[in-house]
């Protein structure tokens, strides 16, 4: 018995971690797969009827799904951008000696851990466009009053704006955190050789800060693409569908349209989006040299 | 090592994302699985909990404080789990597509979600137990009661009842010396002129966001002769129905506060009750929301009238919007059938509509108890529009869901001022995609 246990110990310690993988993550991703050949409207009395791949043709010649795919990509790409350029200026700003940095930081932390559809909520209060604080601020300062997350042009800014007031400390954290942990002597050395500020950051501290931004970006990246709780909290995709994003659309098309097929197809699209997407990521992060 | 390691961060960077992804197709519920069991009591006076999945709703909030009632009467305890409407349809038919045995009880949306789970099979039949008790479904206004029927399988018991009326600033009309307007012009013209933006004062408010508009509308479309469908074909581009349209839409668009494209009811409610609006044309059974002072800052000057006229008449809808059910898995099917008789009986019906939810029981109706919460021209509208009302306020179809979103399309074409006609066009294929699937 104890020969047995010590042959077979790697498989006796990783088996709790296999069938966790198996039975949260393989299955579930399996069973959305198979369904995305069916079409079924959770009956109870007629099971799923094998389709092909009709749900996937369907997808690709439905206009709400173009727009779902495009409006995802340009929440997820504008966010991302804007959070990682304030974020690392953030952490540039909390890395110099500042009264009351401690603070800050605690504060920075608020965002990230209120519950979104809370800060969906509060955020549909300040965008009111009647007697939300969003316009008053405005009028304040002499611009027109807009009508924020019910103007169909409006719409994806603002909740960018949700999104960026929400994520952008997580990845001013991390940079701060690679920040203080740089090495002192390539900054010795640019002092004696007499660089200026601007120099000493462009081609020492954000060469070295690399690895640690991309991993911000590419956290930040995977969790916007699969931004719902803060949209469905806010408009629930509209007005119309201005704000109908993948997420939102698989929901509506599986719970509000019965039609599980298809909303298993499109998140197989979606699967396969993130998937290639973070591959790439890693590849070129790979190519840069970057390892950490 | 270098290159495992960041294999490893592949991984585990792919497995994160087969995390989320599955969480959104688990069902973005997540708590509340199964109720718990009850320990299963000897003979005799069974001690059992059923469950009753509802929405949050004036009727669930005034049926838990008489709970107490039905408990000491038969033994059964009921547990109430209450959703919104949408999650509510969400979480039933995930539960009921599981084959859950844990729903006993189940409140559900006759037009909304009624036709997809019948033929779904989520429902138990109630044939039987109705069969049993003689004259039990005589006092139910027929054409509720037609709604929760599938050929002669019953599978519902109404129980809320609504029709759209007009809600109107009394202070407001008294002053300018006029009397709510009868049809659908006087109502525009009206709006027209009593509406002051620069005091914040807009004419008219109602839902205008996508799918919740599409019932409010309704009234509108069939005053103005128009309908949904007819004969299976989709009838969205009719001159009536653009007339109809356009009409909403404007009413909005001119009249309306800013924002409407993202209204359901408690917006436009909300815009109503803070003194925004002079008219809100909405569902009768919601009236509580704009009366009761807690909620509503001109609750004694909100006066209701009847629908208002259009070209046909004036024909609003008047439906049964909720409706109680038994769930087809239930092991406890004799307990959750007592529950739906207590709460249907006209005693509680009685008590709930004294409370302000009207029901459906002819005969507490025409008892003087059972409008005497209502306001008296609320009473009133409510009687003159049931003269004339339509029984259904989105298409009679399994897959209400889509079709009100292709209908909402116009609507909201309309009030961001697109062209309504090729709107109404797109709209109809729409539909007509959806029909030729039912």
């Amino acid at each position: 018995m104890t020969n047995w246990i010590e042959r077979n110990i790697k498989w006796i310690y990783t088996m709790p971690a296999v069938l966790f993988v198996g039975i949260m993550m393989v299955f579930p991703v399996g069973y959305t797969l198979w369904l995305s050949f069916h079409d079924w409207d959770m009956s109870n009395v007629s099971p799923p009827l094998w389709v092909g791949l009709d749900n996937y043709l369907t997808l690709f010649q439905d206009e709400v799904f173009t727009q779902a795919l495009w409006l995802t990509f340009y929440f997820t790409i504008v966010a991302v951008v804007i959070e990682t350029v304030l974020g690392i200026l953030l952490a540039l700003l909390m890395n110099q000696h500042i009264v009351g940095k401690g603070l800050v930081k605690t504060l920075f932390l608020l965002p990230m851990v209120a519950t979104p559809v809370a800060v969906g909520l509060v955020w549909i209060l300040i965008y009111e466009p009647n007697i939300g604080i969003a316009n008053i601020f405005l009028q304040a300062i002499g611009i027109a009053p807009q009508e924020w997350l019910a103007s169909p042009e409006m719409v994806m800014p603002s909740l960018i704006v949700i999104d960026v007031w929400e994520w952008t400390p997580m990845i001013a954290l991390i940079v701060l955190a690679g920040l203080v942990s740089l090495p002192k002597d390539p900054y010795e050395a640019a002092i004696v050789d007499g660089a200026n500020r601007l120099q000493t950051f462009w081609n020492i501290t954000l060469p070295l800060l690399k690895p640690t931004i991309y991993s911000a970006v590419l956290l930040r990246l995977i969790d916007a693409l699969k931004t719902f709780d803060i949209i469905y909290a806010t408009t629930q995709g509209g007005p119309g569908t201005s704000s109908q994003t993948l997420n939102i659309y698989g929901y509506v098309l599986g719970f509000q349209y019965f039609k599980i097929g298809q909303a298993s197809a499109l998140l197989m699209i979606f699967f396969a989006i993130v998937l290639g997407l973070s591959v790439l990521v890693i590849a070129v992060r790979k190519k840069a040299g970057v390892s950490m | 090592m270098k290159k495992s390691f960041s294999r490893l961060k592949m991984a585990a960077g792919a497995l994160s994302l087969i995390v989320g992804l599955g969480a959104v197709l688990a069902g973005c519920g997540g708590g509340n699985q199964a109720a718990p069991t009850p320990a299963q009591q000897p003979a005799g006076k069974t001690e059992q909990t059923i469950r009753l999945v509802a929405a949050n709703h004036p009727w669930t909030e005034a049926v838990k404080t008489l709970l107490p009632d039905f408990e000491k009467a038969t033994g059964i305890k009921v547990k109430v789990d209450s959703y919104f409407e949408d999650q509510l349809t969400q979480k039933t038919s995930v539960e009921f597509a599981a084959n859950s045995k844990s729903i006993d009880v189940v409140m559900f949306r006759p037009l909304q979600d009624g036709k997809q789970f019948q033929k779904n099979g989520y429902f138990a039949s109630l044939n039987d137990f109705v069969s049993k008790e003689q004259g039990l479904t005589d006092d139910i206004i027929p054409s509720a009661l037609g709604s929760v029927k599938d050929g002669d399988n019953l599978y519902g018991i109404p129980l809320v009842t609504e029709t759209e009326v007009l809600y109107y600033r009394k202070d407001i009309l008294e002053k300018a010396g006029l009397q709510p307007p009868k049809t659908l012009d006087e109502l525009k013209e009206m709006a027209a002129k009593l509406q002051d933006v620069n005091a914040g004062l807009y004419g008219f408010v109602s839902r205008g966001k996508r799918s919740p508009a599409v019932t409010q509308f309704s009234s509108y479309l069939y005053s103005f002769g128009g309908d949904f469908m007819k004969d299976g074909k989709a009838t969205l581009n009719t001159p009536e129905a653009l007339k109809a349209f356009e009409f909403y839409s404007t009413m909005l668009k001119d009249y309306g506060p800013p924002g409407t494209l993202n209204m359901s009811w408690p917006e436009a409610f909300g815009v109503f009750t803070q003194g925004k609006a002079v008219f809100l044309t909405d569902a009768s059974s919601l009236f509580t929301n704009a009366t009761d002072p807690a909620k509503s800052s001109v609750a004694d000057k909100v006066g209701f009238a009847p629908f208002p006229a259009g070209p046909a008449g004036s024909k609003p809808y008047n439906i049964t919007s909720w409706a109680i059910g038994v769930g087809a898995n239930s092991e406890k099917k004799d307990a959750a059938w007592q529950f739906i008789k207590w709460v249907t009986s006209k005693e509680i019906v009685g008590k709930l509509q004294a409370n302000g939810i009207p029901g459906a029981l002819k005969s507490v109706w025409d008892s003087p108890e059972g409008v005497a919460k209502f306001p008296k021209d609320l009473a009133d509208a409510i009687k003159a529009n049931g003269a004339v009302g339509v029984p259904y306020d989105r298409p009679l179809i399994v897959n209400v869901g889509k079709a009100r979103d292709a209908i909402g399309d116009t609507i909201i074409a309309g009030i961001q001022g697109q062209d309504i006609k090729a709107a109404a066009e797109k709209s109809n294929q729409d539909f007509q995609a959806v029909l030729d699937k039912e």
